[in-house]
């Protein structure tokens, strides 16, 4: 089996928001829409405060609490674990938004450009009417994947079959790969360092590991 | 204009982010969510007063007595509901896709179960009198319950919104939209009411009221985003007005035999419970916000555990 996961190590991410840059200019996404983005946190009170910053956006969930409640299959999970959104069955309800609970999907009901309602020419260029109306979210540049795999490129080691956000970045925060190959980069990351996967108590299995130490016998 | 989502970054303008935008004013709180405004909280007034008013024809049809003036203002809620479902959604005129997934999907079962149920409603307006309406009233009655369960689950399956999530929801959408039936149903049928559906409506009331504030207290307890608590805080005169001031009402009627003071207290507990409703869907609706439980070490820095703006720690 192949489970594709993301892991962001929060000890290197400086919250330059590249990734978030990449993925925009990757998948051409409207003004406010943010399928990878990188929250600020202020985190304590003073004087014991930190500053933390967050990689977020869809988790590809196990258990896709999205794909469960979509009344018209258009979310869906493929066998490589990543969930996916076939634009042309959604009716762009909503109900996959409020079931996510990392607040990863978005819906846009009117484009609304850089500069106003009229498209630059690079913006109309690509522009996909399809994603008006339904919901859009993250999508681990599976296209971009599936390609670099038909290749014989491995998925979070060569750059043409990783997603944009994992490239650009400059500080090495973020990996990509499949978590079931043992020797995977993602694997063999995990092995060695502490990690959380956010509101994981909601039973959604998500695909998206935190970094936040090493693992205690690498400290001694 | 696009609704919903959102993001922190002061690059975003579509999110709720502070004004300036600067940095360290941003964050894991919960908010609002914007996906579902007051047409998707219309489906649950409809159709949960709809299912209720079908579930009174369906005890109507068993009593013989003319049903027909209840199943079309059933059909009538119900059909204003779904319509305004209609025009919530992104792309209404693919609605034919609602039916695609009812292994999981509570929102296709409710389409699903729609469509037998308005077969039910037109046999039983259109064969009243006759068996086969009577038939017919029963199974919409049926159907009607069917739909209102679903309408329920559609908002516990939310996974994201902590006030739609929690499991005390589940008896008070019941409740309330069998409620909310029965009181119009009894403003409909006034003069011809069952004597029976008087202390029927008494006894929802209570039962409403007590589920209402179950949900409120559990809510704040199981550590729900503090906004959407006092969002339900807030309509807590509102229940206790809505629910105890018809109660009132028809133990005056009692007395009184006024039918007006029936009217009275039937439009009075309908119209509560529609308010609740909307607020519920539309202002206590807030996301669960970003966990980030703990710190990364840095440098020399320790990690540190962390709650959850927002949130109190037992969330």
């Amino acid at each position: 089996m192949t489970r594709y996961v993301m892991v962001a190590d929060l000890r290197r991410c400086v919250g330059c928001q590249t990734c978030t840059a990449a993925c925009k200019q990757a998948n051409a996404t409207l003004p406010g829409v943010q399928w990878r983005r990188v929250l600020d946190i202020e985190v304590g009170e003073f004087p014991d405060v930190s500053r933390v910053f967050l990689p977020t956006g869809c988790q590809h969930c196990g258990d896709p609490p999205c794909e469960e409640v979509c009344p018209t299959t258009a979310t869906y999970q493929r066998d490589d674990g990543s969930v996916q959104i076939d634009h042309d069955l959604c009716i762009g309800c909503g109900y996959c938004a409020l079931a996510c609970p990392y607040e990863a999907r978005y819906i846009v009901d009117e484009a609304e450009f850089a500069y106003g309602m009229e498209p630059m020419p690079n913006e109309a260029a690509r522009f996909d009417e399809g994603k008006i109306g339904v919901a859009q979210k993250c999508t681990f540049c599976i296209d971009v994947v599936d390609a670099g795999i038909a290749k014989g490129l491995k998925p979070g080691v060569h750059p043409e079959a990783t997603p944009a956000c994992v490239n650009a970045c400059i500080s090495g925060a973020l990996t990509f790969g499949d978590k079931d190959d043992p020797n995977s980069p993602v694997s063999k990351l995990l092995a060695k360092v502490e990690h959380f996967r956010m509101h994981e108590d909601l039973g959604t299995d998500p695909g998206f590991y935190y970094i936040w130490d090493k693992k205690p016998e690498d400290l001694m | 204009m696009k609704h919903g989502q959102q993001g922190y970054s002061k690059t975003d303008k579509g999110g709720q982010r502070k004004k300036g935008g600067k940095r360290g004013k941003v964050g894991p709180w919960p908010r609002l969510q914007k996906f579902w405004d007051i047409r998707a909280a219309c489906n649950f007034i409809g159709g949960g007063t709809g299912a209720g008013l079908l579930l009174v024809a369906g005890f109507y049809a068993l009593q013989g007595l003319d049903n027909t003036p209840l199943v079309i203002a059933g059909f009538l809620s119900i059909s204003f509901g779904l319509f305004m479902v209609f025009l919530e959604i992104g792309r209404p005129w693919r609605s034919i896709n609602l039916f695609f997934h009812p292994q999981t999907s509570w929102m296709t079962r409710e389409g699903i179960v729609a469509i037998p149920l308005y077969v039910s409603m037109a046999l039983s307006v259109f064969f009243a009198g006759q068996f086969i309406g009577v038939l017919a009233s029963i199974s919409a009655a049926l159907l009607a319950g069917l739909f209102l369960y679903c309408q329920m689950r559609i908002l516990h399956a939310a996974r994201g919104i902590p006030a739609w999530r929690h499991v005390a929801i589940k008896p008070y959408m019941l409740i309330t939209g069998m409620t909310e039936g029965l009181a119009l149903a009894l403003c409909i049928s006034v003069t011809s009411a069952h004597t029976a559906l008087v202390p029927i409506l008494a006894l929802l009331l209570f039962m409403r009221l007590g589920f209402w504030l179950r949900y409120a207290h559990q809510l704040r307890i199981d550590g729900a985003p503090e906004a959407s608590c006092n969002k339900v805080d807030d309509l807590f005169i509102w229940t206790m007005v809505g629910n105890l001031l018809p109660v009132v009402l028809l133990v005056a009627d009692w007395w009184l035999e006024v039918e007006a003071i029936v009217v009275l207290a039937g439009l009075i507990a309908a119209f509560s419970g529609w308010y609740t409703k909307a607020i519920v869907v539309t202002k206590a609706a807030q996301t669960r916000g970003f966990r980030l439980p703990r710190t990364p070490v840095r440098g020399q820095g320790q990690s540190r555990v962390v709650g959850q703006s927002g949130f109190r720690q037992n969330q």
